[in-house]
């Protein structure tokens, strides 16, 4: 057992001295149900997600297992020890740097070889694995049988047989949790050439690392960059021969090294497997399989996404939520009943007009800020946000990504851009920041370009709708400049902007019924980052209207802006719904919304200023996240380009409104 | 019987005027042979052409021979061209030495490489060799990029060729490995195909760097 070496916090010598709870992590492909282990194991949610590289950021979590706490960590999607994504290099760090006394790695039963290569991986980095084959249950529809008991012992680790959303095989993960104990499990041997070329560098380290050194060498040859510096790094200047050696075998194996040990993995895997697993003759199609085929046929699967448009968006977000459930909080909730009653509980005290106008007034915080906040916004990002979280567990995404792999080509981006595209249409700054999963930095900024250009959040949406909605010809202009706004500025970003498109290509993962509970909380959770992100700034809005107000200072805005507001047709108290605009862009169409409604816009220069409003600059929130994302250069670039082509498009489309008369 | 290079370009130009252009002798003016060429000699002391008044016929020998040497000179060509990628004149002169190599089994060694191709890079047919035959005869279909499947059909992987080491690196950690069986699902709007009991979904560019071996008895 020379190559494995205890790596528990506890036996090094910490300068505080403190010794943590054991550490138990979650590895494993994207898709195979770590999370839903991960949330059953600690009873906390995080996002759950059937698109593979959603869950970049790392969840942390702890549990008492018979009595005893434990730390349980969630990593990214990863294929391989040898990382190519950063969701990847992420995961990898972790079973790097965080020493773990358990690495529990999750596989799908129905595609047991091909994930077993991983399994091998980790056992010959001597990490302390536990093997959970899930998804048992859908591999037992599919015929598939598998010898649970035989693979444990072939592989000398516990192996559990589970289908973890239906709960089944937590209790004996529990049960082997508590007691682990390292065991000597199999070190996959792999062809004595290979060995030899292992053992020959193996042999001039000189210290020891955190994977074990067959691990660390066969990394080393398939050239990990970052392998690379940190053995560098320990092992000073004896690396220099081992720098020779390495350089020597990978130019003797440079026709196709990686390929080569994946083939002995494979042959490794399949001798493990053999009595193991069996599979039927001739496969069985599932449903999930007949709807699959629907989606991804062109034929079948347009009408398909045109019906979830339609129900989906339209009817359940836009006019459910943003009309039925709107007009119940805002109108007759707020309006109605909790405006009059705060405003009486206010005004009597608190005797200073002033101070009544900051809470109650007509910027108040209170009438103003929480109703925007809770009567318009609530309800429309929370149906936005089930409705997004339901096509996600469903695994209809990335279907719809290769459905529009084609078109979104033409503007630069692959399938994989519609993600944060639809998910722009619940929230931009949400968007902005799923966009890193995209390949390259190009395709990132195309992205972020017409996320914060064309994409209309589910806030803004809502109110836009309600604007809208009674002329239909309005609605219809509205939408069809965007779409042409949107695919022009794409499609000459995509040439203007140096490089290539990235190829395109992704795991389908099988459909399935969403699960209501995963959905909640993913729906809940959701809410809860958006509303903590909105609210400050609905109240510093509030606040900062107020000031703007009482000191006069937002009617020499408004008549600065004036001439903008002239040059595109409307009235000069338009100008506060774009001053309100700064803020946040629903802030702003709310605030046409009370023009409106104020009967101070006509219907051209609703769309006008419907059109100018959506283009507009994005929200203080989506602006700092694309600083924080992409660089202050190109935050700044594209604040400037949306707010020119903004007002631009908005002088043009009213020079053709009323040219045309239309509208 | 080995052959000088310029009696192999003889061969050549007869086998283009005659087999090619339906010609029934090749004029020694148009070919650019002189009548005391020594290669000429060379050739009707194998018994491979005739001479008659400033015209050469084929004689039976001599006709397989030009089969032969025609085929190995486009055979050349399509090596040169396709995988060595020289292209143009020079990519010209080069099959034309690299032709007289090609003997001795060396060129059905070749043509099996280039998984029996049917014409040269300038359209022409390459004559079949026995090689090409018993391909045919044993249903060896040959190996293709993913692009060529119907839907449906299933095939094994035979290799993957992408300049993007990272890529491949990638399909091959999700389980495109060259032995494993495959089934092309669908191509339009992207390709999707099944390996085990996972789907994926590649674009056009992406498909034609993975190679498969098709099997018999869907064709």
């Amino acid at each position: 057992m020379a190559l494995f070496r205890r790596k528990s916090t506890c036996h090094k010598p910490l300068a505080d001295g403190s010794c943590g709870a054991r550490k138990v992590v979650l590895v494993g492909n994207p898709n195979v149900g770590k999370s839903v282990l991960f949330n059953a194991l600690t009873g906390a949610y995080v996002t759950v997600s059937n698109y593979p590289g959603t869950s970049v950021e790392v969840a942390r979590g702890t549990t008492v297992i018979a009595g005893e706490r434990l730390e349980i960590i969630d990593t990214p999607g990863m294929y391989s020890l040898l990382p190519i994504t950063e969701e990847e290099r992420v995961a990898r760090r972790i079973l790097l740097d965080d020493s773990p006394d358990m690495v529990i790695h999750v596989i799908d039963a129905r595609n047991l070889e091909r994930m077993l290569a991983m399994t091998i991986q980790l056992l010959e980095a001597g990490l302390p694995v536990i093997l959970v084959v899930n998804i048992m249950d859908e591999a037992e529809r599919l015929g598939i049988s598998i010898d649970i008991p035989l693979l444990a012992r072939r592989l000398g680790i516990p192996v559990v047989g589970a289908a973890i959303a239906r709960k089944r095989g937590l209790s004996e993960i529990k049960r082997i949790i508590p007691n682990y104990q390292r065991s000597v499990p199999l070190i996959p041997e792999y062809s004595i050439r290979l060995e030899n070329d292992i053992a020959e560098i193996a042999g001039l380290f000189r210290n020891r690392f955190a994977l074990s050194s067959k691990a660390v060498v066969l990394l080393l040859l398939q050239r990990d960059k970052e392998i690379m510096d940190l053995v560098s790094k320990k092992e000073g200047e004896g690396f220099t021969a081992v720098e020779a050696k390495l350089r020597e075998k990978i130019y003797a194996r440079r026709e196709s090294f990686h390929l080569d040990l994946s083939l002995e993995r494979k042959k490794i895997a399949e001798k493990l497997l053999d009595g193991v697993l069996s599979v039927p003759e001739k496969r069985r199609t599932t449903f999930g399989e007949r709807l699959s085929r629907w989606t991804v046929r062109p034929l079948t699967g347009v009408p398909l996404l045109l019906i979830v448009l339609y129900y989906g968006l339209y009817q359940f977000v836009g006019v459910f939520g943003a009309g039925t459930l709107v007009d119940l909080l805002e109108g007759t909730l707020f309006e109605e009943y909790f405006n009059p009653w705060i405003s009486g509980i206010i005004k009597e005290a608190l005797p200073w007009p002033v101070i009544q106008e900051l809470f109650v007034g007509e910027y108040g915080v209170i009438t103003l800020g929480l109703r925007y906040a809770i009567g318009i916004i609530l309800p429309v990002v929370f149906t936005f946000f089930l409705f997004f979280s339901i096509l996600e567990d469903s695994g209809y995404f990335p279907r719809l990504a290769l459905l529009v792999d084609r078109l979104f080509k033409k503007i630069g981006l692959t399938g994989r851009a519609v993600i944060p595209m639809v998910l722009g249409f619940g929230c931009d700054t949400m968007a902005t920041m799923v966009t890193r999963t995209l390949e390259t930095v190009r395709e990132r900024i195309i992205a972020t370009l017409l996320l914060s250009l064309a994409i209309p959040c589910s806030a803004q949406l809502g109110v836009i709708m309600a604007l809208l909605s009674q002329t239909p010809v309005a609605l219809l202009v509205w939408f069809v400049c965007l779409l042409l706004i949107f695919l022009v500025v794409g499609v000459l970003a995509a040439r203007v902007i140096p490089g290539e498109t990235p190829m395109f290509y992704m795991e389908l993962p099988p459909m399935r019924l969403p699960q209501l509970s995963n959905i909640l909380t993913k729906t809940f959770s959701r809410m809860q980052w958006y509303f903590m992100e909105i609210l400050p700034l609905f109240i510093l809005a509030s606040v900062l209207l107020w000031i703007g107000k009482i000191t006069h200072l937002f009617e020499k805005m408004s008549d600065w802006a004036a001439p903008v507001m002239a040059a595109i047709g409307l009235p000069r108290e338009a100008a506060v719904a774009f001053i309100f605009g700064f803020f946040r862009r629903d802030y702003g169409a709310a605030g046409l919304y009370d023009l409106q409604t104020k009967g101070l816009l006509n219907v051209r220069q609703i769309t006008v200023a419907a059109v100018t409003l959506t283009l507009f600059i994005p929200c203080i929130a989506q602006f700092l996240i694309i600083k924080k994302e992409r660089g202050a250069v190109v935050a700044v670039a594209i604040g400037l380009f949306v707010s020119t082509l903004a007002f631009g498009s908005g002088y043009l489309l009213n020079k053709i409104l009323l040219a045309t008369g239309i509208l | 019987m080995k052959l000088s290079e310029k009696a192999e370009e003889i061969l050549e130009a007869m086998w283009t005027a005659i087999e090619e252009n339906g010609e029934g002798f090749a004029e020694m003016g148009k070919i650019g042979v002189a009548v005391d060429d020594p290669a000429l000699d060379e050739l009707t002391r194998f018994a491979l052409i005739e001479k008659k008044e400033g015209r050469i016929y084929f004689r039976p020998e001599g006709r397989s021979e030009g089969r032969r040497t025609i085929r190995r000179h486009r055979l050349a060509e399509r090596l040169i061209m396709d995988v060595i990628n020289i292209r143009g004149e020079s990519g010209d002169s080069k099959a034309c030495q690299f032709e007289h190599l090609l003997n001795e089994g060396m060129d059905a060694k070749v043509c099996t490489m280039l998984n029996h191709p049917d014409t040269c890079p300038h359209g022409k047919a390459i004559p079949a060799g026995d090689c090409c035959l018993e391909a045919k005869r044993s249903g060896d279909l040959g190996v293709v990029p993913l692009t060529e499947l119907t839907s449906g059909e299933e095939g094994r992987i035979a290799y993957i060729q992408t300049e993007d080491n990272k890529k491949m690196q990638k399909l091959v950690a999700m389980g495109v490995l060259p032995g494993n069986s495959i089934q092309l699902i669908q191509s339009f709007p992207s390709y999707i195909f099944r390996v085990g009991y996972s789907e994926f979904a590649v674009d056009a560019k992406m498909a034609r760097e993975i190679f498969i071996s098709r099997l018999l008895e869907k064709i």
